[in-house]
């Protein structure tokens, strides 16, 4: 009787302290993985061009279902393919996604007051108190949030150039 | 003697293309006038574009350095000949797409008169890589088209063992003879180039490939050659693309370079003939890149011939050297099989550019394609071995990562596939636009991942700052509340308190 006592009591002790165990370190979160993956192919400038505040929250819209994976401007048609894939969702299927544009400043009005490289969440703007500033192609996302900071109101958004190396042949159009 | 026994795999594919090569070959080098102007583009080479140190107005001399090269994967430009830079601007590209490119404009003075040139007492007692930064220093790059800067790959294959220095002179495209001329008039200077390489990758063995289309050049070259033990010349059987590096490499050395290899990762390294010739002449005489043998050919020319024509020399003039009987159906810098359409005949002659051609409209294959009938001749033809009808097939409709498990990484767009394809499908054009379009995804997605570093960088870098302000006011009100109290313990006081406060300064004392 004894015996059978102490060995259910420690069987019960030992699979409930594992039971515990098991339950903190295999834990699931709350939020959905999902929304983590997507938050980390966002382009991470937080601009809001998707009406949601910042682009964790935009992550999450899209995961819900409650906005399309197109929703990122600066992202671009590799965002949405991104996105399409984590979410097992056809590429195809969307349609035409406009390719994001890039700031332009206007050399001859810029006065140089650094307002819009404090703006720029990438730092693509260079400058300095005076000096004429430039956009840094490769950097800049095109999220828009210079432009409302100029006071000279010498920012604007352009096609991305076609030069020498992002050109490729087109497709040829064949039987 | 049992070199033709162990070679057991044969090189799969290829097409046999008419030549049309006896009438540029028959006939010497020639070397045009001076063209009035000389339009030099900063990137005539794989890699970032040169950075120009001259100004407009400055008076240059030939062979003088006008744009030096930013990164180690870059080339720096030379003056071709002697005169005034008139303009640094843009002018259209020797490129299909007829965008501009930012070139020197040198207004030449017709003394050809050459800048002080630094010659090497003997290149032989210099170190390899003092010589490979010699190359470097040349603006020498890959000849045969690739443009790829030469002194990279020699200081890429001083680091590995390199068996075989394989020097390319098959030349497999139609039209072109600019290799064939150069090795029957400068043979010796070649195999002197060759040395000189085999020094620098310290390599066993320097094998000189030519097609048995040449006898002339495999005569010359065998002549020179004889002297040396360590260089052979091996004649190769004419076939379309054997020019192509890993399929030379296969044929000779019998081993084929791996998908996404390189040439080195089977101990060889190929120069081309031209490539070799420059070198040559940059090691020996100090020289740098300022000219190279073209071929102008096609049915539009009345004289097709091999010009050495000047970097930077406008194609009409190069033209205009050999006569043109008839206005070209098309213009193509390069062979025909793996040439570029040029947008117009202003743009300059380049550091890659083998050939010029005139072509009549008989000369241009038929552009309206029918239904693929699945015949297999694409396969057949295809010298990598992979499969050109699927791969165009997923192209066509935009599916290109099923294009890329057909091994589109491997294809080295030679268009034998296109040449043989009785339907006229424009397969290698396919391919081109596929590997484009990779290429931009790719690049969209560097940019992508790039931004969103930086915005976090930002981030970061706002949030320390803002804790580093707010140290610093506490330490200022602590500092200021001390000294009222007591004024004379205050200063090591003082200090002992802020340190912990101020995390930057902190890490600045550790």
């Amino acid at each position: 009787m004894l015996i059978a006592i102490i060995a259910i009591t420690t069987l019960g002790a030992v699979l409930g302290t594992l039971l515990g165990l098991a339950g903190k370190f295999f834990a699931v979160e709350d939020e959905n993985p999902l929304v983590a993956e997507v938050t980390d192919l966002m382009p991470g400038s937080q601009c809001g061009q998707c009406g949601y505040a910042g682009c964790a929250v935009g992550a999450k819209a899209i995961v819900d279902g409650e906005a399309p994976i197109t929703l990122c401007p600066p992202g671009g048609r590799t965002l949405v393919e991104s996105i399409a894939t984590v979410l097992g969702v056809d590429p195809s299927s969307v349609g035409e996604v406009a390719e994001p544009q890039l700031a332009s400043v206007d050399a001859s009005l810029c006065v140089g007051c650094t307002k819009c490289l404090k703006a720029c969440p990438t730092d693509a703007i260079v400058g300095a108190t005076g000096q004429i500033h430039a956009v840094i192609s490769s950097a800049c996302t095109g999220c828009k949030k210079c432009l409302s900071t100029c006071a000279e109101n010498c920012i604007t958004m352009v096609d991305e150039p076609e030069t020498l190396r992002s050109w490729h042949w087109p497709k040829p159009e064949a039987a | 003697m049992f070199h033709g026994l162990l070679k057991l795999p044969q090189v799969r594919g290829g097409v046999h293309p008419h030549g049309h090569k006896d009438r540029s070959a028959a006939l010497h080098i020639l070397k045009p006038d001076l063209p009035e102007k000389l339009y030099l583009p900063l990137r005539q080479h794989a890699g970032a574009e040169a950075v120009p140190v001259v100004k407009v107005g400055d008076k240059v001399l030939k062979g003088q350095l006008i744009a030096v090269a930013p990164s180690e994967i870059s080339a720096p430009v030379h003056a071709s000949s002697s005169g005034t830079v008139v303009e640094i601007g843009e002018i259209i590209a020797a490129h299909p797409s007829g965008l501009t490119t930012t070139a020197i404009v040198i207004e030449t003075d017709g003394e050809d008169r050459w800048v002080e040139l630094d010659i090497l007492e003997d290149p032989y007692k210099e170190e390899p890589m003092t010589l490979a930064d010699r190359v470097a220093g040349a603006g020498i790059v890959g000849m045969g088209g690739a443009i790829f800067p030469a002194s990279v790959k020699l200081k890429q294959g001083a680091k590995h063992e390199i068996k075989t220095l394989l020097v390319n002179g098959s030349e497999c495209e139609p039209y072109l003879t600019c290799d064939d001329r150069l090795m029957r008039e400068k043979a010796e200077e070649i195999i002197e180039g060759a040395r000189l390489i085999r020094h620098i990758l310290r390599a066993y063995r320097v094998i000189i490939a030519i097609e048995d289309n040449k006898p002339e050049a495999i005569a010359a070259m065998q002549a020179a050659s004889e002297a040396y033990g360590m260089v052979e010349v091996e004649v190769v059987p004419s076939r379309y693309p054997m020019g192509s590096a890993k399929q030379l490499i296969q044929h000779i050395v019998g081993r084929e370079v791996p998908a996404g290899g390189r040439s080195t990762s089977v101990g060889v390294l190929v120069h081309n003939v031209g490539t070799v010739y420059a070198i040559y002449e940059a090691l020996t005489f100090g020289k740098p890149l300022i000219s190279r043998v073209v071929t102008v050919a096609g049915a539009c020319v009345t004289r097709p011939r091999n010009v050495e024509a000047l970097n930077g020399t406008p194609v009409e003039h190069l033209l205009q050297a050999c006569g043109l009987d008839s206005e070209p159906a098309k213009l193509v810098l390069g062979g025909p099989m793996m040439g570029i359409p040029l947008p117009s005949k202003t743009v300059p002659t380049i550091k890659g550019a083998t050939g010029l051609l005139a072509l009549a409209k008989k000369e241009i294959p038929r552009e309206q394609a029918s239904p693929c009938i699945r015949c297999g001749s694409c396969v057949d033809a295809c010298p990598m071995g992979l499969l050109p009808l699927d791969m165009a097939a997923r192209s066509k409709v935009d599916d290109l990562d099923g294009a890329a498990e057909f091994g589109l990484s491997d294809c080295i767009l030679c268009g034998s596939c296109a040449y043989v394809c009785p339907s006229h499908i424009p397969l290698v054009q396919f391919f081109n636009f596929a590997k484009g379009e990779l290429d931009a995804k790719k690049s969209a997605a560097w940019k992508l991942e790039h931004t969103s570093k930086l915005s976090t960088a930002k981030q970061e870098r706002i949030e320390t700052e803002k804790a580093e302000k707010a140290a610093a006011k506490a330490a200022k009100r602590a500092a200021r509340k001390r000294p009222a109290k007591k004024p004379d313990a205050a200063k090591p006081d003082a200090t002992k308190e802020v340190k912990p406060v101020s995390a930057a300064s902190e890490e600045e004392v550790v």
